[in-house]
């Protein structure tokens, strides 16, 4: 990277932050909504491209932890009332990590594509465990009735109800889950799994025990995906077994190749990118009787993808230029 | 349990876990010598069924629909393998994974767009209604026996194929060694489409003839695709006998967990999947 870019970044960055910030003193409540539920998907493909873009395993089970944590606030909220923030989202962050400790340590003796097929059926076991047993609530899933509160003995820090601090909420997450993903990466650690994705058995013929590396990994990777489920399941107010089923991790997946993966935000751009398209492709004002069928466009906008753009959105520019300087070689 | 209930179970886990190898070793192979992951396999089991569903009723005759379904399901192959498959070889997994996640969001929405979102019933061909009285108040249907009878024949049919024809040994040298088949002077391009659209033929045929016991009905590929996946795992991938082996194992585990312990049956096939990655991860069996 050029020193000149070195720097435009993080004012793009701060500018885009600052604009989100300012948007529900103006926008619309489905606007607010809409961008709130963008941010969340945000955080959710971030921590699939610690995985895919940084460590070089390619999940299709991510969904699995993004459901765990919807089901775990579900599950401990109290019927009618608002759930502690306090005790909840440690719970639903733990559960999320105990269970990608316990799954990693089998599903990463495999690689390549048997991880692809492993993790998408321990994504479809716990969808089992939540549509055929008693805890899950079968398939049309839990209700949530009340967002949780952040409380400091009576006073109430926040009040999520209210869905302007819901978005400031969801937005302070994001920017804290950016920061604090660069500066895992950053680290002596995220350098050793950015190794691992490039050659692992020279990683391994160094010293480092590359497993372990990739189980922290993969845990941590699980617990942020549940930070982005249980803000979803407060969000919408309820949790289905179709939240961990394969579409749901096919489509964040989408959304980190979409950025290009292995640039964090990239992975938000993606989210953004997938679910602005998504809204406008199912819009009947826009498409009228087409707009039943967006998923057939959707279909065909991610293979042309899939075959065209390996590294994404981001790499639009770079493909051009590329072409051009291509060109001015032959000449 | 009382035997001839058992007996049952038994049959059923057969034939369901034969019906799976159709599709599974399809996968296998596609991905064992094209080196293609295809989550899209289960769209050609359901595009399978709806033809022999849409050309039943029209004809009247199931038989007579599958004999005019193949051919349509391998040209579909062939289609695909031209246009979009043949650009992925050289890929990641990753983009492999992405481009056929894609097709299977356009083909369930060109099924709902054609056919329609509804549950349709097949019937069963009147040569084959009946059903053999085990006791006096049990039987078993002799479709499903017909199912197991003709999924054995193309199991055999496949083993003669890979192992004693010439096809079959270009089929063989091209899963251990492309580059080599290749310089050997043979056709790779034309040896691949034929794989890729016996793969899909398999899949498709496995979707026609279980129309009758399972009737057809939207997201049906999903299902399947997902459950072949862990036949592949276990059976190790490339090889078609361990898929065969894999899936039979599968298909007693799932009706055996379905008839012992309902609520637990859909995670039982998991769990089997999580002992034998344990014990082998690369899978039961490496050869093809």
């Amino acid at each position: 990277m050029n020193p000149k870019r070195a720097w435009s970044l993080p004012v793009v960055l701060l500018a885009c932050l600052s604009m989100l910030a300012m948007f529900p003193l103006v926008g619309e409540t489905f606007y607010i909504q809409l961008l709130t539920k963008v941010m969340i998907m945000a955080i959710f493909a971030m921590s699939l491209d610690l995985l895919v873009g940084y460590t070089g395993l390619v999940s299709l089970g991510h969904a699995a932890f993004y459901g765990l944590a919807g089901y775990v606030l579900a599950r401990v909220a109290p019927q009618y009332d608002s759930a502690n923030l306090w005790t909840t989202l440690p719970l639903a962050l733990g559960a999320c990590a105990a269970f990608a400790l316990l799954t990693g340590l089998l599903v990463l003796r495999t690689s390549g594509v048997y991880f692809i097929m492993v993790t998408l059926a321990f994504a479809q076991m716990l969808f089992f465990v939540f549509h055929d047993t008693p805890i899950g609530g079968g398939s049309d899933g839990i209700y949530i009735y009340a967002r949780p509160l952040a409380k400091i003995g009576d006073t109430t820090l926040l009040n999520l109800q209210d869905r302007r601090i819901f978005y400031w909420f969801v937005l302070c997450l994001m920017a804290v889950v950016y920061l604090f993903l660069k500066r895992v990466l950053n680290s002596n650690f995220g350098r050793a799994l950015i190794g691992i994705k490039i050659n692992e058995h020279r990683l391994r013929a160094l010293g480092f025990p590359t497993f372990r590396y990739k189980l922290a990994s993969y845990t941590l990777s699980g617990a942020l995906a549940g930070l982005a489920g249980y803000l979803a399941a407060a969000q919408f107010g309820f949790v289905n077994p179709e939240i961990l089923g394969w579409h749901s991790s096919g489509s964040v997946l989408m959304m980190v190749i979409l950025g290009g993966m292995g640039t964090l935000h990239g992975s938000i751009l993606g989210a953004f990118a997938f679910i602005l398209l998504q809204e406008a492709l199912s819009n009947q004002a826009w498409f009228g009787d087409a707009a039943a069928h967006w998923q057939l466009a959707m279909g065909l906008f991610i293979i042309i993808v899939a075959l065209l753009l390996p590294r994404g959105l981001m790499g639009v520019s770079s493909l051009f230029s590329a072409r051009a300087k291509q060109e001015s070689g032959i000449e | 349990m009382d035997p001839a209930f058992f007996f049952i179970q038994l049959l059923n886990g057969l034939q369901y876990g034969l019906l799976l190898f159709l599709v599974a070793c399809g996968l296998t192979l596609i991905f064992g010598i094209l080196g293609i992951i295809n989550l899209a396999h289960g769209s050609f089991y359901m595009i399978g069924a709806y033809i022999a569903w849409s050309l039943a009723s029209m004809t009247g005759n199931l038989a007579l629909a599958i004999l005019l379904g193949i051919p349509l399901t391998v040209l579909l192959g062939m289609l695909l393998e031209r246009l979009l498959y043949r650009h992925l070889y050289a890929r990641d997994h990753l983009y492999q994974v992405l481009m056929t996640y894609g097709l299977i969001l356009v083909f369930e929405e060109l099924r709902s767009m054609v056919w329609g979102d509804d549950v349709h019933g097949v019937a069963v061909p009147a040569m084959l209604s009946g059903s053999i009285p085990l006791t006096e108040n049990l039987s078993y249907p002799v479709y499903r026996l017909a199912i197991s009878g003709v999924c054995l024949l193309l199991a055999g049919g496949l083993y003669w194929l890979i192992q004693k024809t010439r096809l079959g040994m270009m089929i063989r040298a091209g899963s251990t060694n492309r580059e080599m088949v290749q310089a050997l002077g043979i056709n790779i391009n034309l040896l691949y489409t034929l794989i890729f659209s016996l793969g899909v033929a398999l899949a498709a045929f496995a979707g026609m003839i279980a129309a009758p016991v399972s009737s057809v009905y939207p997201n049906m590929g999903a299902q399947v695709v997902i459950i072949c996946f862990v036949v592949v795992v276990i059976g190790g991938i490339g090889s078609v006998w361990g898929a065969l082996i894999a899936a039979i194992l599968i298909g007693l585990t799932d009706t055996f967990g379905k008839v012992l312990v309902p609520e637990y049956a859909g995670i039982s096939t998991y769990l089997l999947m999580a002992l034998v990655l344990l014990w082998r991860p690369e899978g039961l069996f490496k050869r093809i």
